[in-house]
């Protein structure tokens, strides 16, 4: 629920700081999180966690396939899975 | 009785993306990760008989993906490959054997670096594991390939909106198994 200019609630502050996460944030949401974190302790332990997710996730370099490779992946597997029935 | 038990209709979606991110590591060649993992699934198919149910079918699975990478790189001859068949199986005798304590990773005796990515990746995954499917997918496509929102919701058939509802979910969810199973 938006509470009025410049001040935002929770639920909104974690939506900017999960869309900060994927720099899809803009300056002026950006403006708005900064201003309730300084006051609300809920914003700033969730914007320490989600930054440690995101940060771990980058350190970690993991790989996972597209969706069309995994299909292509089924589709062959499916194949060899009627030859053993 | 064996502990585990084996469905093979279900490898691809259980266990792709992570036999995938183990191999990719490894041979840092996309097409050949994908080959190998291929080759993997059908083998064990073929090896299904000596599954006892010891070990987790990710377990056994990755096990056989690791003779595979073994194999690759006796083909191609490497010296990188040489020094690894040398660490492990070094016997033919051992072909066809998918024993299921064999799951001493040779590459782990050499690389610190790879053994610590091995392992957070191995937590991020076991956590991904826990999320509903659409959770698991979206959150894959959007943190770890990196896609633009707009082509997520064009693949998936979402609204932006439910996109961020269902990365929000899947974030809170991660970060509270992350903090669980890696940063404690």
């Amino acid at each position: 629920m938006k509470k009025g200019f410049l001040f935002i609630s929770c639920d909104e502050a974690k939506h900017i700081c999960d869309k900060a996460q994927y720099n899809e944030a803009s300056l002026w949401e950006k403006t708005e999180l900064n201003i309730r974190y300084i006051w609300c302790k809920f914003t700033r332990a969730y914007v320490k966690k989600n930054k440690q997710l995101t940060t771990t996730v980058q350190k970690s370099r993991v790989n996972c396939l597209q969706n069309s490779e995994r299909e292509v992946l089924k589709k062959a597997f499916e194949k060899e899975l009627t030859k053993q029935d | 009785m064996p502990k585990h038990t084996i469905e093979p209709e279900k490898w691809v979606d259980r266990y792709s993306d992570y036999l995938f991110n183990y191999t990719i590591s490894r041979v840092n060649d996309r097409e050949m990760a994908k080959d190998l993992v291929q080759d993997t699934f059908v083998a064990s198919l073929k090896s299904m008989k000596n599954f006892k149910g010891e070990a987790s079918e990710r377990t056994w699975l990755i096990s056989i993906l690791k003779r595979k990478i073994i194999d690759y790189y006796r083909k191609i001859n490497s010296n990188k490959g040489k020094a690894e068949v040398r660490m492990d199986y070094n016997s033919d005798e051992d072909e066809g054997s998918w024993l299921e304590e064999r799951v001493a990773d040779p590459f782990d005796k050499t690389a610190e670096d790879t053994l610590v990515n091995d392992e957070l990746g191995e937590a991020i995954y076991a956590c991904l594991d826990k999320l509903p499917n659409k959770q698991a997918q979206v959150f894959k496509m959007k943190t770890i390939e990196e896609l633009e929102t707009e082509t997520i919701c064009n693949e998936l058939n979402i609204t932006a909106s439910n996109l961020w509802v269902i990365i929000h979910r899947a974030r809170t969810a991660m970060a509270e198994c992350m903090e669980k199973n890696w940063f404690n």
